[in-house]
């Protein structure tokens, strides 16, 4: 019996190896270039807008002047948006999450709203600003109020947020909810006090990412028709408003007739990167300290 | 180190019916549960066949039989656990002190209250030692921190596990051994003060050490509470039931006093399945 040759397996021995080295600089070149094409990013908006960041932009007013223009509405427009999206997105995403994996039936019409959650979060962004304009804006009356971009960002992000928690509730181990349920609690008991809080940091990193993707969408804002120079602040959900990414599109767009808009532009996308980054914080925070706790 | 062959004898030896508490019915308790014609299907499996079965008060009840046969199915209707499996539906009736527990309308929390469980595997909460004792009380109602710090001392005493663990409620219980998250689960279902106590398997995970820890704990609790215990180990059934019912492929072949099981069977499958032949 001689199935194994040793000698031909020594020989191949080098060649495995090599591949096995090769493959490891195949992915870390994948991983490289994601990491450049950012760098490069940050670095020329930094080199960009640096300059053109200070005090007096952050909390001037729109001006067609690009010396004296400030972007104070468009951050309180952004804040606006985040003060409607963050609870319609979080009280309805969790909710739905919580309903399809721990109160339907598991059957045809739980696969089918299954299938269609899971192609929403495949609809073109601008699809739904369609959708935003017919019920929010037209029906509902809003117009471009700070309540109709809102709503509309917020059905944009819901199916990312649903299918990540429902992700998330579903990692819960069943013998927890088991021991819950055995000492007689009921339902919502045994989800208020063992499933949520054992997910809340995993449905935390899928309210991230959805938030992120709410707070730098352009194109359902532009189809609402959210303008793109506006002088007063809004101060509720029924103002009027401009956003950061709007102003940010509307400053590369014109920055063709007043050069300066294009230092503009990327002094903005610094500012939208910061709250973007404090918005993540924030989560990551909470986060953390659920995880020490569980 | 045993060697193989003498763990194959002793698993083949008939078990010594000295070594078998002897327990003369003194006078028998009340009827707790009684099981009439069960039937079970997980979608088209049939797990359970007529099954008929009733346990009394006080009394620690060992339910045998190999893998699959339908034990732990068996107990975890007996608290309708077995519901969150999805497909599964029940012909016949099981009362609880006279209620048939299988209707809609009887209310599964009020059962699981008078009926607590131990599961095969430890499954404290992510929480501290004290919080997973409380989370009974608390789920009830129960608010008063005194209350609290009372229930706390009697479960976990209850359970023996009180000394190993009275400097150390409030920290995580993942931070115990196995054998010590098992007597901690047992210590949280005393908590709620339930009249019957299911365990499925609860020794399976632990080892010889932990295990001889609960099955004299399962002594002391049958003092005051009605037991009932999924085992794969016949010795254990042996050495700690006043009753045994052997189970196979869903039907139950045998009920009666552990010692007329283990010493005088009236079946020959269950001779067969107690002798190591099969199982």
């Amino acid at each position: 019996m001689n199935q194994v040759n040793t000698k031909k397996m020594e020989k191949r021995m080098h060649a495995r190896i090599q591949k096995n080295n090769l493959l490891k600089i195949v992915f870390l070149l994948a991983t490289l270039f994601g990491l450049a094409v950012l760098a490069i990013l940050l670095v020329r908006v930094i080199t960009q807008g640096a300059a053109w960041l200070d005090w007096d932009f952050i909390t001037g007013r729109l001006s067609t002047s690009a010396d004296r223009a400030g972007i104070m509405g468009a951050i309180l427009g952004t804040v606006w948006l985040m003060i409607v999206v963050i609870p319609v997105t979080l009280i309805i995403g969790v909710g739905s999450a919580i309903y399809l994996e721990l109160y339907a039936k598991k059957g045809r019409i739980q696969s089918f709203i299954q299938t269609n959650i899971s192609n929403l979060a495949g609809v073109p962004s601008i699809v739904y600003g369609l959708l935003g304009l017919t019920i929010f804006s037209r029906a509902m009356g809003l117009g471009n109020a700070v309540l109709a971009g809102g709503l509309t960002l917020s059905l944009l992000v819901l199916p990312i947020l649903i299918v990540s928690s429902q992700e998330a509730i579903r990692a819960v181990p069943k013998y927890l909810a088991e021991a819950s349920y055995g000492m007689g609690a009921t339902k919502w008991q045994t989800i208020k006090n063992v499933i949520l809080p054992a997910s809340i940091p995993s449905i935390l990193t899928g309210a991230i990412l959805s938030l992120s993707r709410a707070i730098g969408e352009t194109a359902p804002l532009t189809v609402l028709g959210i303008p793109a120079f506006l002088l007063p602040f809004p101060e509720g959900v029924f103002d009027t408003f401009t956003a950061l990414p709007m102003q940010i599109y509307y400053w590369t767009l014109d920055s063709s007739l007043v050069k300066e808009y294009a230092y503009l532009a990327a002094a903005t996308i610094i500012v939208l990167l910061v709250l973007l980054f404090i918005l993540n914080s924030v989560a990551i925070f909470i986060r953390n300290k659920f995880q020490q706790r569980y | 180190m045993m060697s193989p062959s003498s763990v194959k004898s002793k698993r083949t030896v008939k078990i010594n019916p000295e070594a078998v508490a002897s327990k003369e019915p003194e006078s028998e308790g009340k009827v707790v549960y009684d099981t009439k014609e069960l039937n079970l299907w997980y979608t088209d499996t049939h797990a359970l066949k007529d099954v008929n079965l009733s346990f009394r008060e006080k009394e620690v009840t060992a339910i045998i039989g190999p893998s699959g046969c339908g034990k732990s199915t068996y107990i975890k209707t007996l608290n309708r656990m077995v519901e969150l499996v999805p497909g599964v539906r029940t012909t016949g009736e099981i009362t609880y002190k006279g209620k048939n527990i299988l209707e809609r309308s009887f209310k599964v929390e009020d059962l699981r209250t008078k009926v607590g469980m131990v599961f095969q595997k430890p499954n404290p909460f992510p929480k501290s030692i004290y919080e997973n004792i409380v989370y009974g009380p608390k789920i009830h109602g129960i608010r008063n921190k005194k209350v609290l710090d009372e229930i706390v001392e009697r479960s976990l005493r209850g359970a023996y596990i009180w000394d190993e663990v009275k400097d150390r409620l409030n920290e995580n219980a993942y931070g115990l051994s196995g054998g010590q998250q098992q007597r901690l689960c047992i210590a949280r279902c005393l908590a709620i003060e339930p009249e019957v106590i299911l365990m499925d398997e609860p020794t399976s995970a632990l080892d010889p050490k932990s295990t001889l820890r609960i099955e004299e704990l399962v002594q002391e609790l049958k003092k005051e509470y009605s037991i009932i215990i999924v085992t794969h180990n016949m010795q254990q059934a042996a050495r700690i039931s006043d009753k045994t019912a052997f189970f196979l492929n869903g039907e139950v072949i045998e009920f009666d006093e552990t010692n007329t099981i283990f010493t005088n069977p009236a079946d020959s499958r269950t001779e067969d399945y107690i002798s190591g032949r099969f199982g």
